[in-house]
């Protein structure tokens, strides 16, 4: 048995501990602390500063046409879920909607860093993976819209979003589903000797659920190419991580698997990116698993109905000052890559995007009522029913 | 034709559906090295290998869930539960994954997987290793549910089973690996899913049964024709899609009908299909459906407890007797 590798954990601070009299049992705030930050303790969060310059060193590597597209994605999944939101508001979305902004540098850069014929599953809040791996913004909102036209002819919603064509494999909404499904996909990917790779996104609550570690457990133990991105934002719907993990460092617990891992900073898009690349370097050349553990924050609620009422105004707005997408387009204004007029061009070309995405779901039929019951089974049996 | 026992017509239907598609590939618990906890995977590993006959840690919720994932691209594995008793532990994945993909994927995403292994009443082995899962499974559209009762029912739903494009829950009989009868050894021998068998046929009462019900139904048909009265049992062979028209028509015929399970009684597949026959078939009644169930208890370890807890022959042909007016 080889000793364990964790030369790919880039910095693992000591984990420690909270007490948990430090927050209160309802997760209201009872007064702001700058030490409130659920998961400070497990690693120190870089100032706006260190995460600009560190941005901007990277910036240097990569040709034009593919950082204006990155910016665009982010902007496109902004604008997606602002507009989202409104139509929920009026009406026009049902159900559960999960909102991904703030988040967007995750799903971004990490697919920017695979190819359109490797795999991606995720959770529930999935409107941003589903664009970055290339549906349409129309199929995704007839969707939400539970039209017709929509990516899953209307049967799925916000938390269902599928598209063979493109290797988008979900939208699962039980916390953690999607981790052993995307271990099978990338199994089968060694399976059939192919070269494709798998990233599997969650939330840092599905690391309490048993799928996890079963999945990362068989992961390297059978070497398999998937890639586990666990999306730290810090709060599990409305309870914050140090009130529901008892050791703080995620990617520490790739060391249970003998799995490697690395801490990635979620607001640099650049960073997610970098690290995905190696991540996907091993697991396309030698068919092995990574853990990436990327802190990242959600600026809006659980859902649209999330009373907001465990973590402060103040902390929001500490975590909005380090927003992905204005610290990127601050890198590449600074950076001269993109000039003011060409921001406001990429700006009409994603609002033109979004508006004819909602024209899309708003002029699409309803699925026709027949459709209930079909895709039910794939090779249905006539047991001579009526 | 060859007479061999269930566990080997299942041994026989995995390697050749295994020779046949290279998609296929079989894991679970001790199925490789340890030849299978009861033996079916026999011989497997040595020839078909290590890359399609996996030992799988005891993982139930991750292996389902990896199996499930690998059907969605392309490949058609075969998930074996040591028993189904630990089928609990994967269930989010069995009905929240594979039942509803291809639905929640507006018709994109089958799943074509067979999840096997033992079910039912064991021996001796107390709550938590013995008992019937199968109206869990029934319950859910997107599933389908099989349990054989012959070695030639066992090898030719296995093989439709593994060949079908849907999950497939496939519950063999714990206590049942043993029993002999003639099977196919033609390549293609598959038996259609959703078509019930009539085991043996009759004119005074139907005996609706499946699995273990299937024999001690055949020898209380015995002991009632030596009382003069006929009975016809019906073999379900699939629970879903259930085969409800020739149930209905064997009670057109006999107007009475017992049915018999070793599952609880209560939400049970058997009081699905009383409902069933009151729906469709009231007129032809001749007296009230009568199921014949476990006890509605957890299965208990002592051996006069255990035996008063699954249907027996006598319980059954009591049962006729009453719905025949015969007491």
């Amino acid at each position: 048995m080889a000793k364990p590798n964790y030369e790919m954990r880039k910095r693992t601070p000591e984990p420690s501990r909270v007490g948990a009299d430090e927050t209160s049992a309802t997760g209201v705030m009872d007064q702001e602390s700058p030490e409130t930050d659920a998961a400070t303790n497990a690693a120190p969060e870089q100032t706006t500063g260190e995460l600009k310059a560190a941005q901007k060193s990277r910036l240097a590597d990569l040709d034009r046409e593919t950082l204006i597209d990155i910016y665009h994605q982010m902007l496109l999944a902004r604008r997606f879920e602002e507009k989202a939101a409104e139509a929920y508001s009026g009406g026009k979305i049902g159900g559960f909607c999960h909102l991904y902004i703030g988040q967007e540098a995750v799903a971004i850069g990490a697919i920017s860093a695979i190819r359109r014929d490797d795999y991606v599953l995720t959770s529930y809040r999935e409107h941003a993976h589903a664009i970055a791996k290339g549906m349409s913004p129309e199929s995704v909102m007839a969707e939400l819209f539970g039209k017709a036209t929509g990516c899953s002819k209307g049967k799925g919603g916000s938390m269902h979003m599928f598209d063979k064509e493109v290797g988008f494999l979900g939208g699962h909404a039980i916390v953690a589903g999607q981790i052993p499904l995307a271990t099978g996909v990338a199994f089968a990917s060694k399976y059939k000797g192919t070269d494709q790779v798998t990233l599997c996104f969650f939330g840092e609550a599905a690391v309490n659920q048993g799928a996890f570690h079963e999945s990362l457990n068989m992961a390297q133990l059978w070497k398999v190419p998937c890639i586990y991105i666990c999306e730290n934002n810090q709060y599990g719907m409305g309870t914050s991580l140090e009130r529901a993990m008892s050791s703080h460092d995620i990617s520490q617990k790739s060391c249970a698997y003998d799995i490697a891992a690395e801490f990635v900073d979620g607001m640099d898009v650049l960073a997610v990116r970098e690290a995905t690349l190696r991540a996907v370097e091993r697991a396309r050349k030698d068919y092995l698993p990574t853990l990436l553990e990327v802190r990242t924050y959600r600026f809006m609620g659980h859902s649209m109905s999330d009373p907001g009422n465990y973590r402060t105004r103040a902390e929001i707005e500490r975590h909005q000052e380090r927003d992905p997408i204005k610290l990127f387009s601050a890198s590449l204004k600074e950076e001269g890559v993109l000039s003011d007029s060409e921001f406001q061009e990429i700006e009409a070309q994603v609002k033109e995007q979004v508006e004819k995405a909602v024209k899309f779901a708003e002029e699409s039929p309803l699925p026709d009522p027949k459709e209930l019951y079909t895709d039910v089974y794939a090779s249905p049996i006539n047991t001579q029913r009526d | 034709m060859a007479v061999v026992t269930i566990r080997e017509a299942l041994n026989q239907a995995l390697r050749e559906e295994m020779q046949r598609d290279e998609n296929v590939f079989l894991m679970g618990e001790e199925v490789a090295e340890y030849q299978g906890a009861y033996k079916v995977t026999k011989g497997l590993l040595q020839e078909l290998g290590a890359k399609r006959v996996i030992d799988t840690p005891i993982t139930e919720l991750g292996f389902a869930g990896l199996g499930v994932g690998a059907a969605m691209v392309g490949l058609r594995p075969i998930v074996e539960f040591m028993t189904f008793n630990f089928s609990i532990l994967a269930t989010d994945q069995i009905i929240n994954s594979a039942a509803k993909m291809l639905y929640m994927s507006g018709g994109q995403f089958n799943i074509p997987i067979v999840f096997r292994g033992p079910g039912g009443s064991a021996y001796q082995v107390s709550s938590q290793h013995s008992q019937a899962l199968e109206s869990w499974f029934a319950y859910f559209p997107g599933l389908k549910v099989v349990m054989p009762s012959t070695p030639a029912d066992a090898k030719g739903l296995l093989k439709a089973s593994i060949r079908d494009d849907d999950p497939v829950i496939f519950i063999e009989q714990e206590r049942m690996y043993g029993i002999k009868g003639e099977v196919s050894d033609d390549p293609d021998f598959v038996i259609p899913l959703g078509v019930a068998d009539i085991k043996r046929e009759g004119t005074d009462a139907t005996i609706v049964a499946r699995s273990l019900m299937v024999p001690v139904a055949l020898k209380a048909a015995d002991a009632l024709q030596e009382e003069g009265v006929s009975c016809e049992v019906v073999d379900l062979r699939t629970i879903r899609p259930l085969d409800i028209e020739t149930i209905i028509k064997s009670v057109q015929k006999t107007n009475r009908v017992v049915i018999a399970e070793e599952s609880h009684p209560f939400c049970g597949v058997a009081a699905e299909i009383s409902s069933e026959i009151t729906e469709r078939a009231f007129d032809y009644l001749d007296a009230p459906v009568k199921r014949v169930s476990g006890a509605d208890v957890p299965m208990p370890y002592a051996k006069n407890l255990e035996d008063l807890a699954v249907p027996t022959v006598d319980q059954i042909v009591a049962a006729v007797r009453e719905v025949a007016y015969l007491d």
